[in-house]
């Protein structure tokens, strides 16, 4: 079997999984969704307001801040999770919270890795609006407030790209959920699909037992959807977009 | 400006609805039995997970005992590693060596023999090392490194690496240079990156014969018993290491895996699929 | 006011009177747009004393001083345009102000009809050319109704249909709402038909201030006569 046949299988195959709603891929794609997403939403959450302190606010450890944003950017996955694991594991200092290999674990590895990348990203959108727009909302009477509001919408589409990247780097990213989350699936699916549904395996980490097992077709049905997962919400942001 | 807001939060919300909808569509009833049901962690090799029978035996354990069985694969050493963290209740490896060490530190108790295999050496069919009249599992290192046939290594401190290492030093080789590849990776894998790059490699009968039908590599040299000796041990985490451990359900499972009806489907696991089991029961064998 | 070490303007002493329109004349980099920006409240003073209707604002805080230049408006020679529609553009004054909804609707489109822009409320601000940018711009200034307009050269940049648009829109708010103005520009021929008072600044030093009239028949400084006839380079 050539590797062009494994590809055609595996396009085959995606579409056999998807239309057939194959219950174990579905879980996968369902853990994928929840736990990238949460961590992006919690990661907005703290990102863009973080965002906004940097470039409205002049504190004390501003700078520092500004640094570690951006040498957060390209943290590496892999290290950020040996570092929740080993703070995780029950030796381990937050070992009391019970929460290695589930996936809060895997939300909080994501939330590490995306914040900085959504703040970073926001940061720059933010500082593309002109100053002169800022001086507007002055002049037309508004408030410190006012000109933050109006701030937060001029950097809209900057914004919004900054969490679509954000969650595009969760969803595609293997090296600290499989640490962290164990790649997890109860009974039954481990043999081949069908059976078993997902607790901690996500599209990617099951691209890598799948592939480990030799079964390269599955791995690339996976990797279809994954990208459809990806094009669809890029899709639906545009789509966000021009309705302004 | 409320637009936004508005808009924002209308998609985190229907973000989170639809893999919430995915879910419980998904996991149905099974998701009830999943909230109250008790879960035993268990931390094991990629070889046991590859081919298939952990899914048997824990489905049995798991419909005896109303709980679920996580299984968390990884190469020996590092199951190893999460068992002695704590992150799991038991582990099922195969390194007596490491094993031996672990109980001896006090991580594990219970240490029970499950089954046992023989590890094969796979290659190209052509074989240019000529490895199919060896005498032995290091006279057949021996021809691969003579010729420098590409040879991929585990390289992740798996069990199989392990064998592999004392392999290489029974033999007195020191294997190094461009044909000796580490792959750093599982047993699958490290068989692709064989298959692609026609070389030879040691790997578990398991997860070979899960593969046989997608590659090219063949078992060339076997039935060494004192060599490719591959023996299967449960281990429970010592609880009185961690509190939290779930020490009833793990000392469950050793006696499960050591009961008869466990030993019957190890044996007869993969006689239908390969026309020859995986693995042997050793339950009443005498320890190795 | 000082930035760094050089001072930009000195010695200003000016008092600008309800209703009038002053226009304030100079070359580029005289200073115009530093005291407007005072004037305006946008920045402080380095020292002297500012007043707004008998209010002495040199101890007053942000809000105090928000709450006044929420009486005023300023417009900028590049109008900085808001990535929204003509008309939520226009209101914005309006809804920071927590003006309803009625309220609103009509004034903006008092406003755009003003400046000539009606019709145009729904399209995208940005999609605006250069002179109906500055026109909503200054529709966006007035909706609120402000009791004094800072006008920083506000047709510099605009061709002579679009720069008489804007004279007839100034004419047309003083004699309709009887707002005070202060424009700043160098065109002179501007400053004959539509100011009252005139101050001519040079180097940061407000070297003249007087009617119209005086200022065009008899200048009090040479240096005014000389800008005045084009005989200074700016």
């Amino acid at each position: 079997m050539s590797s062009v046949d494994f590809l055609f299988e595996g396009i085959i195959k995606a579409f056999d999984l998807i239309i057939g709603l194959d219950p174990y891929v579905l879980s996968i794609t369902g853990v994928s969704i929840r736990v990238s997403g949460t961590a992006t939403i919690l990661a907005a959450l703290t990102a863009i307001p973080l965002a906004f302190a940097l470039s409205f606010l002049d504190f004390r450890g501003r700078q520092v801040l500004i640094t570690l944003v951006n040498t957060g950017m390209g943290l590496p996955p892999v290290f950020v999770g040996l570092f929740i694991f080993v703070m995780l594991v029950p030796a381990g200092p937050l070992g009391f919270l019970r929460m290695i290999f589930t996936p809060e674990a895997m939300i909080i590895a994501q939330y590490i890795l995306v914040t900085p990348i959504i703040t970073g990203i926001s940061l720059a959108a933010i500082k593309a609006v002109p100053g002169s727009i800022i001086e507007t909302v002055y002049t037309l009477g508004g408030r410190e407030m006012d000109a933050i509001i109006v701030t937060l919408r001029e950097a809209k589409s900057g914004i919004i790209t900054a969490i679509l990247a954000g969650l595009g780097r969760a969803l595609a990213e293997v090296g600290a959920i499989l640490i962290v989350g164990g790649n997890i699936a109860y009974t039954g699916s481990i043999g081949g699909i069908g059976e078993g549904l997902s607790y901690t395996r996500t599209l990617t980490t099951a691209i890598t037992s799948e592939t480990s097992k030799g079964d390269i077709s599955t791995s690339i049905a996976l990797g279809i959807i994954l990208i459809s997962l990806n094009l669809s919400v890029n899709l639906l942001a545009n789509l966000i977009q021009r309705r302004d | 400006m409320k637009n936004l807001f508005a808009k924002i939060i209308l998609f985190s919300i229907l973000l989170s609805l639809l893999s919430g909808c995915i879910q419980q569509t998904l996991t149905g009833n099974t998701s009830q039995t999943v909230s109250t049901a008790e879960e035993l962690r268990l931390s094991t090799t990629t070889s046991t997970c590859d081919t298939g029978l952990l899914d048997i035996l824990n489905k049995r354990f798991e419909e005896a005992n109303n709980v679920k069985v996580l299984t968390i694969c990884q190469g020996t050493g590092k199951a190893i590693a999460t068992g002695e963290l704590g992150g799991a209740d038991a582990v099922m490896v195969h390194d007596v060596r490491s094993e031996l060490k672990a109980v001896a530190n006090g991580s594990f108790i219970d240490r029970s023999y499950v089954m046992y295999n023989y590890f094969i050496i796979i290659g190209p069919v052509s074989d240019p090392a000529g490895i199919r009249d060896a005498e032995n599992a290091t006279d057949a290192f021996g021809r691969i490194a003579a010729i420098k046939a590409p040879f991929i290594s585990r390289g992740d401190e798996s069990g199989t690496h392990k064998m592999e290492k004392s392999i290489w030093k029974a033999a007195n080789i020191t294997p190094a240079g461009a044909w000796y590849k580490s792959a750093g990776k599982g047993m699958g894998d490290t068989i692709t990156t064989a298959e692609i790059m026609e070389g030879y490699t040691l790997s578990d009968r398991g997860t070979y014969l899960a593969m046989k039908d997608r590659i090219k590599l063949r078992i060339l040299f076997e039935s060494d018993k004192e060599y490719l000796f591959n023996p299967y041990h449960i281990m429970a985490v010592n609880p009185d290491r961690f509190q939290d451990v779930k020490y009833e359900l793990a000392k469950r499972y050793v006696d499960f895996l050591t009961s008869a009806s466990a030993q019957d489907i190890i044996r007869d696991y993969g006689k239908d699929r390969y026309g020859e089991g995986l693995f042997i029961p050793a339950a009443d064998a005498s320890d190795k | 006011m000082s930035i760094g070490k050089k001072d930009i303007l000195k010695n200003i002493g000016l008092t600008i009177y309800r209703g009038e329109l002053f226009a304030l004349m100079g070359p580029s980099g005289a200073g115009k747009t530093t005291l407007l920006r005072i004037l305006n409240l946008f920045d402080d003073p380095a020292s002297g004393d500012l007043m707004f209707g008998g209010m002495l604002l040199n101890n007053s805080t942000f809000g105090e001083k928000n709450n006044i230049r929420r009486r005023m408006s300023m417009l900028f020679q590049t109008p900085a345009v808001f990535n929204t529609s003509v008309f939520d553009n226009v209101a914005y004054g309006l809804k920071i102000r927590k003006a309803d909804k009625d309220t609103i609707e009509k004034k903006v489109g008092n406003a755009l009809s003003i400046v000539g822009l009606a019709g145009k409320e729904k399209q995208k601000a940005l999609t605006l050319s250069g002179g109906e940018a500055q026109r909503m711009a200054f529709a966006r200034a007035i909706v609120y109704d402000p009791d004094v307009l800072l006008l920083d050269e506000p047709t510099a940049n605009l061709d002579p249909a679009n720069v008489a648009k804007i004279e007839e829109i100034i004419k047309r708010i003083r004699s309709e709402h009887g707002t005070t103005i202060v424009i700043a520009t160098h065109n002179i021929y501007q400053v004959k038909r539509i100011a009252d008072r005139v101050g001519i600044l040079l180097n940061g030093e407000l070297i003249e201030v007087n009617s119209k009239e005086g200022i065009f028949s008899s200048p009090l400084d040479a240096r005014s006569s000389a800008f005045i006839n084009g005989e200074m380079i700016y």
